[in-house]
């Protein structure tokens, strides 16, 4: 299982062991990450699920999809970085992925 | 002091907690539910949990530990039978009773039966609970045809599964179109002409007279004559607003538990958020019940707000989405009833909007893969922004520009 870091808003790093196959989000969510609401469940409609992938990952992650790009117009504050985590699937790759908690309750 | 309590462990009564807490209530906190599970999603019910694909686990909004760190007393199996509202007591199915000292009925919906001789045979699936769509996924799998009654969002999406899965598939529907109550004629149309190619038997204006049980399955007989063979049948068709509890205590109710702007029901130790309020909608300017995971978190704050005493009004734009195949429908707003609408982009490449209209006012849209334009049309009516028909329809007009200026 591969761990990844999540940073919550209050700087607090989280590392956690998530299954692959799994969302980022809902690896938040089971491992009880604050910050992350996912109202839609991970239908990518909500963008109640934003983080930004850490600079050194944005890469290797990869950028939104076409559907996501359009949701994250809703996101607090958007940035170059900025993934919807439902969006995101688990693999062996991310190993050691770091993301930051985006303000995500209005 | 006594508790609050939430009644109806759903999406509603899960936000009325989180949102309490990140209030800053810290007094004791009980969430009771009559099902066995913790909170769960119930769109993937009709969706990609009938494929197969998810476990159940998945379905659930948080883990028991996160109850736990919020100080959750999470009461599952737990039915409350009666309020008495002088005594400001709730009674449960085994007898005992509770003292609140406020009180948020999240009790949801259930799904409407249907009434037609033969309703009570077996092989008749209806899709609300995790139980229910537990109970389907298991039976689909030795089945070959499908009768789906109702052509809905859930009756549709449920068609659109078995199709996936290769069974037959026949949606009844007793309107002249399908999701009559929700879009406009020209989704409606696209949505028939979309199932048919993938091979749906699509029948509006069907009603059906009666279910027999036959050597080979079930039989559905319509009104116009005709006779669907199936194994199983599938009903969607619409749902009933938990309000009982709200009735017999003498709470305001109209279809739906009654409540204002703010959440609020017609005794001030009580709130009502989700799919079993009618509410005065402040975007709308009117009363409506609403059923969506939208309308489930955003109402839910605006009661958790009442109760802490900072009320905020419920002013927020409602949206809604359906899947089907691989086609995303989004709704922003409320569409219906219109006076004058607009087609954007192109029908047959399956990616448009149509934008609604009322006394020249752009009221809602329905768009159909087009997450961009459904997004834009969300911020459009939540600022107020004026749109044009001429404006909607224009392919080269930037919506996205100006749903930014504001
Ligand atoms: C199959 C399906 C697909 C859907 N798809 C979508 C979609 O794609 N998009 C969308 O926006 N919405 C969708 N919805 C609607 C959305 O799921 C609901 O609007 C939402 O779940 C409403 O939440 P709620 O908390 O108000 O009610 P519910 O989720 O119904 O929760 C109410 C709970 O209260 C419990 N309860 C009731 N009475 C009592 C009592 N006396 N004592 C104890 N417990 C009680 C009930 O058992 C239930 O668990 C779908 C719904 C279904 C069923
Ligand atoms: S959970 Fe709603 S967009 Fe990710």
């Amino acid at each position: 299982m591969p761990k990844i870091t999540f940073v919550e808003l209050n700087g607090e790093r989280k590392e956690c062991d998530v299954a692959c196959g799994l969302s980022l989000m809902e690896g938040a969510i089971q491992n009880g990450i604050d910050g992350i609401l996912a109202i839609c469940g991970g239908s990518c409609a909500c963008s109640t699920c934003h983080s930004y992938i850490d600079d050194a990952w944005v890469e290797k992650v990869g950028p939104a999809n076409d559907i996501e790009d359009s949701t994250l117009e809703l996101a607090l504050e958007r940035k170059p970085s900025s993934r919807l985590t439902c969006q995101v699937e688990v693999t062996e790759a991310l190993e050691g992925l770091v993301v930051h908690i985006a303000q995500n309750d209005s | 002091m006594n508790p609050y309590v939430v009644i109806g462990a759903g999406q509603a009564g899960m936000q009325v907690c989180d949102s309490l807490r990140k209030s800053g209530y810290d007094g004791e906190l009980i969430l009771l539910g009559e099902e066995d599970s913790l909170p769960y999603q119930r769109p993937p019910l009709s969706k990609k949990f009938l494929t197969g694909d998810l476990d159940r686990d998945r379905l659930l909004f948080r883990p028991a530990a996160y109850f736990d760190k919020i100080a959750v007393d999470v009461r599952l199996r737990t039915q409350v039978e009666s309020i008495d509202r002088a005594a400001r007591q709730i009674v449960l199915g085994d007898g005992s009773t509770l003292a609140y000292t406020k009180l948020a009925l999240t009790t949801g919906t259930r799904v409407r039966p249907l009434n037609c001789p033969g309703h009570e045979l077996d092989n008749i699936y209806y899709v609300r609970t995790l139980t229910d769509s537990e109970m389907l996924l298991q039976r689909l799998a030795s089945t070959e045809r499908v009768a789906v009654i109702g052509g809905g969002f859930i009756g549709l999406e449920v068609a659109a599964v078995a199709r996936e899965l290769e069974k037959q598939a026949t949606v009844i529907e007793a309107q002249e179109r399908l999701m009559a109550r929700a879009v406009s004629p020209v989704v409606s149309d696209f949505y028939a002409k979309l199932h048919r190619s993938r091979g749906v038997d699509v029948r509006c204006s069907s009603a059906v007279e009666s279910i027999v049980e036959s050597k080979q399955g079930l039989l559905v007989n319509l009104a116009d004559g005709a006779r669907i063979e199936s194994d199983i049948v599938v009903a969607g068709i619409g749902v009933l607003p938990n309000s009982e509890l709200a009735e017999n205590c003498g709470l305001a109710c109209n279809s739906g538990i009654v409540v204002d702007e703010y959440a609020q029901t017609s005794d001030p130790h009580i709130v009502a958020a989700g799919d079993c309020t009618m509410h005065f909608n402040g975007f709308l300017q009117r009363e409506i019940r609403l059923e969506s995971v939208q309308n489930a978190v955003d109402q839910a704050k605006v009661a958790a707000a009442t109760l802490c005493g900072q009320p905020q009004a419920y002013r927020q734009v409602p949206w809604f989405w359906s899947d089907q195949y691989d086609v995303k429908l989004q709704m922003a707003g409320i569409g219906m009833p219109f006076d004058q609408y607009a087609v954007r982009g192109d029908l047959a490449s399956q990616a448009f909007s149509v934008f609604y209209f009322r006394d020249n006012t752009f009221v809602g849209a329905d768009s159909i893969n087009r997450p961009a334009e459904h997004m834009a049309c969300r911020k459009l009516l939540t600022q107020g922004t004026t749109l044009s028909v001429a404006q909607a329809q224009d392919i080269d007009f930037d919506l996205k520009q100006l749903a930014k200026a504001g």
